[in-house]
C-alpha cells in the first residue's frame, strides 16, 4: 500500500495526529515521573481511570469528560495521602489504584456487567478516535506541554533536589500539585491510545530509553519525545498493516527501542 | 542599625515525641563565619533544616533578614549546600552547567528561563572552582569530589548574603578542601557573606571559622574561639583534653588571632 493511499484514511490521519501529540506529552511528563521515582503513579491513575470510565458508561456520558475531573481528584488524593497522612508514595498510589479498580468493578456490575465499550478503553482504540476527541487531545496536550515549558526549570530543580528547590524560593507544594494534575490529564488522554492497562508504558518507556542515550536533561526530554513519536506512529502503521492491536504494538515497539538504547549504551561504554 | 541575618528565638523541634532541639536561641550578623559543630545525632542538620523552613518547629521563632520565616520571600539572599550524599542522585541526567544554573532560580521571575548573563555567571563560578571544562559533562559521571564542587558552585552562583553549608568537605581531597575554605574565606572577608559551616570535625573547624556554635540538642556554647578556649564551663563539659585539641588547631590558622589558648 502506498503511503499517500494509506494516509487518505481519515481515521488513520486522526490516530496519527492525536497519537503523536499524546506521545510527546506522555514522554515529556514521564521523564520527571521516572526521575522522581513516581513512575507508578501512571499505573495508579490508570486504575482510577478504569473506575471513572465505568462511571461515565453508567451515566451514559463521554468517558473523557467524566474521567478528567475524577482522575484529577484521585491524583490530588495521592498527593495529600503522601503529604498529610505521611504514607509512602507507592502505598498512596496503591490505595487510590485499588479504590479505582474496586469502584470500576462495582459500577460495571451495577450496569449489568462488562461490555465492549469498557474493553475498548482497557486496551485502547486509537483507530476509532473521533474528530472531537482529536481536538480535545491536541488542545489539552498543547496546554500541558506549555505548562511544562513554562515551569521547566522549577520542575527540573524539584526533580533534582526538592529541599534545595525550596530554599531557592520555589513553591514546591504548588508545583507538585500542578504536576500531579498534569499527570492526571495525561493519563486520561492516553487511555484512547494504548488503553488503561498499558498507559504506564507510554509514560515510562520513552523516558527510560532516553536515559540510556542522552547526556543532558534537555537531550533526555528531546530523545524521549522522539522515541514516543516514533513508537506511536510506527505502532499505528504496523498494527493497521498487520491487523494487530494498536496499544500492544506501540508498547512492544517501545520495548524494542528501549533494548536498542540499552545496547547502544553498552557499546558506547565498552 | 543593620538587621541580623538570622535570629532564632526559643526554638524547639521534635521527631514524634523525641526532643531533637530544645530552647535554641542565637543570632547571626552580617560577616559572621560560624562553625556549627556537635556530635552525631546532636541536631545540627535538623537545626539547619528548621532555619531554612524545610522542617517545621513546634515552638519558637525564626527571623531571616528581619522577616519572619513564614513570610520570608527573599530566597536569593540564601545559599544552601546540603549534605552531599543526600542531595545527589548519581544517575540524574543533568550536565554540570544545568545543575549549577539551578542556583540562579531564586533571582528569576516567572517564567524562570535562563539567559546569556545567567550562563556567564555559571561559567564564572565554574572557573573559580576549576570546573569550567566539565560544564557539559553529565554530573553522574564525575567523581565524588567533583560532584561536591558542583553543589558548592550551585550554592554560591547566586552571590548569597547568607550561606549555609552542611558537611561540605567530606568528599573533597585535601587540596580541594583548602581551596574550598579559601573560597569561603574570600566570600566572608570581601563580601561580608555570613557563613555557617556544619561539621562534626570539631578539631579542625577552628582553623577556618571565627565563631563556634556547639549544639547537642541545646546550645552548649556560642561565641568566639577565644571565649571558647577560656571558658571554664566548656572545660567542665568537654574535659581539658578535648578543649585543648580544638583550641590548638585553631591557633594553627595564621588568619586567626593568636593567644595562649587551650594550654590549661
Amino acid at each position: 500500500m502506498e503511503l499517500t493511499e494509506f494516509l487518505r484514511y481519515g481515521f488513520l490521519q486522526r490516530a496519527l495526529i492525536a497519537g503523536s501529540f499524546i506521545g510527546i506529552l506522555c514522554s515529556t511528563l514521564g521523564v520527571f515521573l521516572v526521575l522522581r521515582r513516581f513512575s507508578l503513579i501512571g499505573d495508579g491513575l490508570a486504575h482510577a481511570t478504569f473506575g471513572s470510565v465505568a462511571l461515565a458508561l453508567l451515566l451514559k456520558m463521554s468517558p473523557l469528560y467524566v474521567s478528567i475531573p475524577v482522575v484529577m481528584i484521585c491524583s490530588l488524593g495521592i498527593l495529600r495521602l503522601t503529604e498529610r497522612a505521611r504514607l509512602y508514595g507507592d502505598a498512596a498510589i496503591g490505595v487510590v489504584s485499588a479504590l479505582g479498580v474496586a469502584g470500576g468493578v462495582m459500577l460495571s456490575s451495577i450496569a449489568g456487567g462488562f461490555n465492549i465499550d469498557l474493553f475498548s478503553y482497557l486496551f485502547g482504540s486509537i483507530l476509532s478516535i473521533s474528530e472531537t476527541e482529536v481536538f480535545i487531545s491536541i488542545g489539552l496536550s498543547v496546554l500541558v506541554i506549555l505548562m511544562i515549558v513554562f515551569y521547566y526549570n522549577e520542575l527540573l530543580s524539584i526533580t533534582f533536589d526538592e529541599d534545595s528547590a525550596k530554599t531557592s524560593g520555589i513553591k514546591t507544594k504548588s508545583i507538585n500539585t500542578l504536576f500531579v494534575l498534569l499527570t492526571a490529564v495525561t493519563v486520561v488522554l492516553s487511555m484512547k491510545v494504548v488503553g488503561i492497562m498499558l498507559i504506564s508504558a507510554l509514560l515510562i518507556f520513552p523516558a527510560v530509553t532516553a536515559l540510556q542515550i542522552a547526556r543532558s536533561f534537555k537531550a533526555v526530554m528531546l530523545t524521549a519525545s522522539l522515541t514516543a513519536m516514533v513508537s506511536v506512529v510506527s505502532g499505528i502503521v504496523v498494527s493497521f498493516l498487520l491487523d494487530l492491536p494498536t496499544g500492544a504494538t506501540i508498547v512492544l515497539i517501545n520495548f524494542f527501542l528501549f533494548l536498542t538504547g540499552l545496547t547502544y549504551k553498552r557499546i558506547i561504554k565498552a | 542599625m543593620p538587621v541580623d541575618v538570622l535570629t532564632v528565638e526559643d526554638l524547639y523541634f521534635r521527631y514524634n515525641s523525641l526532643d531533637v532541639l530544645t530552647g535554641i536561641s542565637f543570632s547571626i550578623k552580617k560577616g559572621d563565619y560560624i562553625g556549627l559543630v556537635g556530635p552525631n545525632g546532636s541536631g545540627k542538620t535538623t537545626l539547619v533544616k528548621v532555619i531554612l523552613g524545610l522542617l517545621e518547629p513546634y515552638r519558637g521563632r525564626i527571623t531571616l533578614f528581619g522577616n519572619d520565616l513564614t513570610a520570608f520571600s527573599r530566597w536569593e539572599k540564601i545559599g544552601y549546600l546540603p549534605q552531599h550524599i543526600a542531595a545527589l542522585n548519581p544517575r540524574f541526567p543533568a550536565t554540570v552547567g544545568e545543575v549549577v544554573a539551578m542556583g540562579l532560580l531564586s533571582k528569576k521571575r516567572f517564567p524562570k528561563h535562563m539567559n546569556r548573563s545567567d550562563q556567564a555567571k555559571v561559567d564564572s563560578v565554574l572557573d573559580i572552582l576549576d570546573m569550567k571544562r566539565l560544564k557539559n559533562a553529565p554530573v553522574g559521571e564525575l567523581s565524588g569530589g567533583q560532584q561536591q564542587r558542583v553543589l558548592v558552585a550551585r550554592a554560591i552562583v547566586n552571590d548569597p548574603e547568607f550561606l549555609i553549608v552542611d558537611e561540605p568537605t567530606d568528599a573533597l581531597d585535601p587540596e580541594m578542601r583548602d581551596r574550598f575554605f579559601e573560597i569561603m574565606q574570600n566570600l566572608n572577608k570581601e563580601r561580608q557573606v555570613a557563613i555557617v559551616i556544619v561539621t562534626h570535625d570539631t578539631g579542625n573547624i577552628g582553623r577556618y571559622t571565627s565563631k563556634l556554635l556547639y549544639v547537642d540538642k541545646k546550645i552548649v556554647f556560642y561565641g568566639s574561639f577565644e571565649d571558647f578556649c577560656e571558658s571554664r564551663e566548656i572545660t567542665q563539659f568537654f574535659g581539658e583534653f578535648a578543649q585543648h585539641v580544638i583550641c590548638h588547631r585553631h591557633n594553627q590558622n595564621p588568619d586567626c588571632p593568636s593567644g595562649d589558648h587551650g594550654t590549661n
